[in-house]
């Protein structure tokens, strides 16, 4: 399992429910039901991995994040899960609203577009990044919103959302971020993971 | 008294060696009568396993029967969903043992129009009581008591085959491990009211009709039914679906006939399904099965709306839809998915991306199929001992 599902997975408490948003083919939630016992339920939008889920027994809604979360009940998960998603969603602020009225909890990751190979490609070459977190170029690019984890950051405490813990990861490395190393952390880190709510 | 079998032309069918049993029990319908010591007709593939972990039922739909699979032995043709279901199928009866059951109201053995009103000793035609969903479904809870059945590993059906298994779990929350609703509703639309009452029109305009007396004379409306036929047919195909299939091509001949004949391909396919229909099913079954439908509201028959019909499921569900059924349509679908939701219980949803319209669910979709089949057997990993 990716380094990025081992850091949300142990933020994680057993036994608990989660909404893995965009579950992709269920790996995560995979590992959450036969590891932790967490009851988990996916939202996906791609119909390979929809079955894909359903063969692992995994129960998954397929159905876009961005017009479908309605159909999930006010705080009806203990955490709700969005893994480098954010971005790519019309109206991220709509969604993470969304995602914080269904879960008690949210756990957000972003790439983070503040990491300096991101800053020193648009700085030195001119050119927009591309990097292992960010593998498309500018014409396919699902990302319609990108941000830093800085934005995020700053844009949580703007609307008064609850920071519990933010993590940086860079490779198989992870450091706590908090407002006093924010800068630095900011440009290192290739991913950001928000526990908010 | 002059011998009432093979009373009409539609039943020299050959339907006495098909399995039955005889509800003793009464039923009370929904309308006030009581019905009791009726036969149930059904069919079963595949073998019962030693702990009785394994059995799969399957509700069919409108006209349907319980031959869901192999060579229905009444009409030689292939059972209606051989697709699916079979030796090494998505329902794979090497290891499933899958039951279906004839509805009430319908004419493959089940009590229905055509049979013999024991107080007047002829054919019930209209005198038959005008069924619910939740009668037939309830007519059908005995057979797994008399299979000695507990608990399913899963129930499905497509289309009222759906509506039924939406019944079930809401009347019998604790009968099936899961539940697979294909293409239906929790409660039957204006526009589906419509098309069925198009169909009974159909029917009840062919003077042959009669109030529902034809069998006085060994007949059945053939016109009317075919109507009815061709408009149900109409409504399972998507408009692209149909382009596809016959566009403007003609039939057999290369150019008009300027003429009323079947001179377009799909017109010559609405008549031939319309004409082998009638060989196989009866009217009045027509009338009260789609009256069963029209009258079909889980949302009414729990004060508290569809999530109160599905409070304290633990049956795990997947809801499949097709995204070209204007029949049943993906949002119909997914208003269960929600109400299911909003109950707490366990939901999966997928939509299948064809443009075969309403049919899918009886046609060769590998996606479909392939969904059906993962989930069916990650439930019996789950629910086996």
């Amino acid at each position: 399992m990716k380094q990025e599902f081992k850091v949300i997975a142990n933020l994680l408490p057993d036994n608990t429910r989660v909404l893995d948003v965009g579950c992709g083919d269920g790996s995560l939630m995979n590992f959450l039901v036969k590891e932790k016992n967490i009851e988990t339920r996916g939202l996906e939008l791609d119909q390979n991995n929809v079955q894909e889920c359903i063969y692992k027994g995994l129960t998954v809604i397929q159905g876009n994040a961005e017009t479908e979360l309605y159909q999930f009940p006010d705080q009806s998960f203990d955490y709700v899960v969005l893994s480098q998603t954010l971005q790519a969603f019309y109206k991220p602020d709509k969604v993470l609203n969304e995602l914080l009225r269904i879960g008690k909890s949210v756990i957000v990751s972003i790439p983070n577009f503040g990491y300096w190979k991101v800053r020193t490609s648009l700085l030195l070459f001119g050119k927009m990044p591309i990097t292992k977190t960010l593998p498309n170029t500018w014409f396919n690019t699902p990302n319609l919103h990108m941000c830093t984890i800085k934005d995020l950051y700053n844009y949580c405490e703007d609307q008064n959302i609850n920071i519990k813990k933010v993590i940086g990861v860079n490779e198989s490395n992870t450091s706590s971020i908090k407002r006093s190393n924010l800068e630095i952390k900011n440009l290192f880190s290739k991913l950001g993971i928000f526990l908010i709510g | 008294m002059p011998s009432l079998a093979g009373l009409f032309f539609w039943m020299n069918r050959k339907i006495e060696n098909i399995n039955k049993i005889t509800v003793n029990k009464p039923l009370k319908l929904d309308c006030g009568k009581t019905i009791k010591d009726f036969p149930l007709a059904y069919e079963t593939y595949g073998k019962l396993n030693e702990n009785k972990d394994n059995a799969i039922l399957v509700f069919h739909a409108l006209t349907g029967d319980q031959f869901v699979a192999g060579t229905n032995p009444v009409t030689k043709k292939d059972g209606w969903w051989v697709t699916a279901v079979g030796p090494n199928k998505a329902i794979d009866t090497n290891k499933y043992f899958v039951i279906c059951a004839n509805v009430i109201g319908g004419c493959m053995g089940s009590l229905g129009p055509s049979d013999i009103n024991k107080e007047t000793n002829q054919p019930y035609g209209l005198d038959f009581p005008v069924i619910t969903i939740k009668d037939i479904v309830r007519a059908q809870e005995p057979l797994l008591d008399h299979l000695g059945i507990k608990k399913l590993l899963c129930a499905t059906g497509g289309s009222m085959g759906g509506m039924q298994l939406l019944q079930f779990c809401a009347t019998f929350p604790e009968k099936t491990f899961s539940a697979i609703p294909i293409a239906c509703s929790s409660s039957h639309s204006a526009q589906n009211i419509a098309l069925n009452e198009l169909a009974r029109q159909a029917i009840m305009a062919d003077p042959v009709w009669d109030n529902g007396k034809y069998f006085l004379k060994n007949t059945q409306p053939k016109n009317g039914l075919a109507v009815a036929r061709m408009v149900g047919h109409i409504s399972y195909l998507s408009e692209q679906g149909m382009q596809e299939k016959f566009g403007r091509k003609l039939q057999e001949k290369a150019d008009y006939e300027f003429s009323f004949n079947a001179d377009f391909q799909v017109e010559s396919y609405l008549r031939h399904q319309g004409s082998s229909f009638v060989e196989r099913f009866d009217a009045n079954s027509v009338l009260y099965i789609t009256r069963a439908m029209d009258y079909f509201d889980l949302t009414k028959q729990y004060k508290g709306g569809l999530v109160e019909a599905f409070k304290n499921q633990s049956t795990k569900f997947l809801v499949i839809s097709f995204s070209s059924d204007w029949l049943y349509t993906t949002k119909e679908n997914k208003d269960i998915v929600i109400a299911l939701n909003a109950s707490g219980a366990d939901v999966s949803y997928s939509e299948i991306v064809t443009d075969k319209g309403h049919d899918s669910f009886l046609l060769n979709e590998p996606e479909f199929l392939k969904t059906l089949k993962g989930f069916i057997d990650s439930m019996y990993e789950k629910f086996k001992k």
